[in-house]
């Protein structure tokens, strides 16, 4: 009973923080049709900017609880800046190539980032672990979690809702499904497609850096955290459907969940958990759950 | 023999005697440059059918743990017997994976193929017994007895590598100007079409995939036995990235665009590293945008606007 405890709890931890990276990544790729693999290097900005901040805040001996809203804006100020310049700076010249040059375009963004990171922060590793232990732990059936991670979880389900509202029940929401629809027509019909472009990009950096930024404290923030978890969030993705909110949702859960279990039971299976899941997900469901299918080429 | 195979094996005997007289980093630099080359060429010919694999990495590194574990296992350092063994696994994993990977077109194909890398990446970095994340050492390789010692130690892998790629670039050449081959563009431009037309699509992806795995292995086993020292690292989803970099850098309309662009990417790295050890992948990034803004068909387009005075 504690082992499925722990594997439901921990499980869905896992889910919420993968969520919130694949959210930004498939939004990204439902309306703009890129798989953007500089993703991992959005997480790792946030992670980084959260954690220096956390850090020159708490040196300044301001109250501790301020440190979540340096979390918060880490996020937001990285994920804008970041984003901004790759999509008007970069991005822009290369719209209408084919989807897989597009992967390479970002997977050239990635490498560019992960070593502008390394000149910003350095190489060691950082903590900021004073707001993860400041919320204290719960007891819960015999077992302790910490607090954190639980506020974790209601953060994650606040940006699904939000972007579920901003979505489907929004002016501009509507405009996006719109774009995402067909974009030609979208533009045809006056939609400017471009600032909707740009903003979309904005969004999903900020969320990427968002994740970053909310997994700081958990973690030591050092290179190579980005690179670890843009596959994470690819398998998310494709096994809820690319573009899909709430694909991501249920491919998050899905991951989360076997991942706990694979912990618990057979920690040597790990890996092979998250891929194995999204090649049975995949073999049944080529485009994966939550995909609307395409028209092919005639 | 015709005019294009004389050139290939004219060049691989004018490269085989550059080896004697090159330095031995530029040879152990060549040799793991060609083992990507053709890694790189068996890409091409998914990449001209329109599919990206970035999971190229699970059988160049199957193959290299192929060639390390079988030489341990059956005491033989014998590099024929060792490659071709890596040959034939890769093409038997192929054969199985194929069946379900040819059902998937575009970003599916790329990610289920890096998923499946990632697998045996997942699986290697647990298994203690192959050394875990640090992988281990492969023994020195021998060819009918002859055991390179000293200075010729790293011609041998050298050669192995010359050869090969002589044997894969004349096959390549011929089966892109052969009707299986002009069906991979076939297949990109209209699935439906060349259905019509009678051929099986299933099949024309197939026989891609099993060619793309082979020629992964082989350059894995090289690979292996060039640098004596194999880690999971080779089947994570940056090394595949890596092929599918070449691919692009080099260009996929020639057979020649896999090797220049290999050779030009080791070259890359190796001074970039050089040069800025903190920012080489920064240049390599920088390097890979300006091929895509500028020359979408890799380096080897240049060769062509020269050669044949075709626009870029």
């Amino acid at each position: 009973m504690k082992l499925v405890i722990a594997m439901l709890m921990d499980g869905v931890i896992y889910a919420s923080w993968l969520f919130v990276i694949a959210a930004g990544l498939t939004l990204i790729y439902g309306v703009m049709r890129i798989l953007n693999m500089a993703h991992g290097s959005f997480y790792a900005i946030g992670a980084y900017g959260g954690a220096s901040l956390v850090g020159f805040y708490l040196a300044g001996g301001y109250p501790p609880w301020g440190a979540y809203f340096m979390l918060l804006g880490a996020a937001l100020i990285g994920g804008t800046i970041v984003g901004l310049l790759i999509e008007r700076g970069l991005l822009r010249m290369m719209y209408g190539r084919d989807e897989v040059v597009m992967i390479l375009v970002t997977y050239a963004i990635l490498l560019i980032l992960e070593d502008v990171i390394k000149l910003i922060w350095g190489v060691d590793a950082y903590f900021a672990y004073q707001p993860y232990t400041l919320l204290g732990r719960t007891k819960l059936a015999g077992l302790s979690f910490a607090n954190y991670d639980i506020l974790l979880i209601f953060v994650s389900a606040l940006i699904c809702f939000v972007l579920w509202w901003g979505l489907n029940r929004t002016r501009k929401g509507k405009l996006l499904q719109a774009v995402i629809h067909d974009r030609d027509t979208a533009a045809f019909l006056g939609i400017n497609v471009t600032r909707m472009f740009t903003v979309t990009f904005v969004i999903g950096a900020v969320l990427g850096a968002l994740a970053g930024a909310l997994t700081a404290p958990g973690i030591s923030v050092m290179p190579g955290i980005g690179v670890e978890v843009i596959i994470l969030a690819f398998a998310v993705v494709v096994i809820g459907g690319l573009g899909s909110v709430g694909g991501a949702l249920l491919g998050a859960l899905i991951v989360g969940l076997a991942r706990s279990a694979a912990v618990h039971l057979y920690p040597d299976a790990e890996l092979f958990v998250i891929y194995g899941v999204m090649g049975l997900v995949l073999a049944f469901r080529p485009q994966g759950l939550f995909a609307i299918a395409t028209a092919r080429k005639i | 023999m015709k005019y294009a195979t004389t050139m290939i094996i004219g060049a691989g005997i004018a490269l085989l005697a550059a080896g004697l007289f090159m330095p031995g980093w530029l040879t152990f630099l060549l040799t793991l440059a060609f083992a990507k080359g053709l890694v790189v060429m068996g890409l091409l010919l998914l990449m001209r059918a329109g599919l990206v694999s970035f999971g190229q990495g699970l059988y160049y590194c199957l193959g290299a743990y192929c060639v390390g574990i079988a030489g341990d296992y059956f005491e033989t350092q014998n590099a024929l017997l060792l490659i071709l063994l890596a040959v034939v696994v890769c093409v038997a994993l192929a054969a199985i994976i194929g069946l379900l990977l040819c059902r998937y077109r575009d970003i599916f194909f790329a990610m289920f193929s890096m998923a499946f890398s990632m697998i045996l990446y997942g699986v290697l970095v647990k298994s203690s017994a192959f050394g875990s994340s640090d992988g281990f050492n492969v023994k020195p390789p021998l060819l009918f007895g002859w055991t390179p010692t000293g200075e010729s130690g790293p011609f041998l892998a050298y050669g192995l590598a010359v050869v090969a790629l002589v044997g894969v670039g004349i096959f390549v050449w011929r089966y892109l100007r052969s009707p299986m081959g002009y069906a991979g563009e076939a297949v990109r431009e209209n699935e439906i079409r060349v259905e019509y037309l009678g051929a099986s699509v299933r099949r024309i992806i197939y026989t891609k995939y099993l060619l793309a795995a082979a020629m992964a292995g082989l350059g894995g086993g090289i690979t292996a036995l060039a640098a004596g020292h194999i880690d999971p690292e080779m089947a994570y989803w940056t090394t595949s990235g890596e092929f599918v970099f070449i691919a692009l850098m080099g260009g996929v309309g020639h057979a020649a665009g896999p090797v220049i662009g290999a050779v030009l990417f080791e070259l890359l790295r190796t001074y970039a590293f050089q040069i800025s050890p903190y920012t080489w992948q920064m240049i390599l990034g920088i390097a890979l945008l300006v091929i895509i803004l500028y020359l979408p068909k890799g380096v080897w387009s240049l060769v062509e606007r020269v050669t044949k005075g075709k626009p870029l």
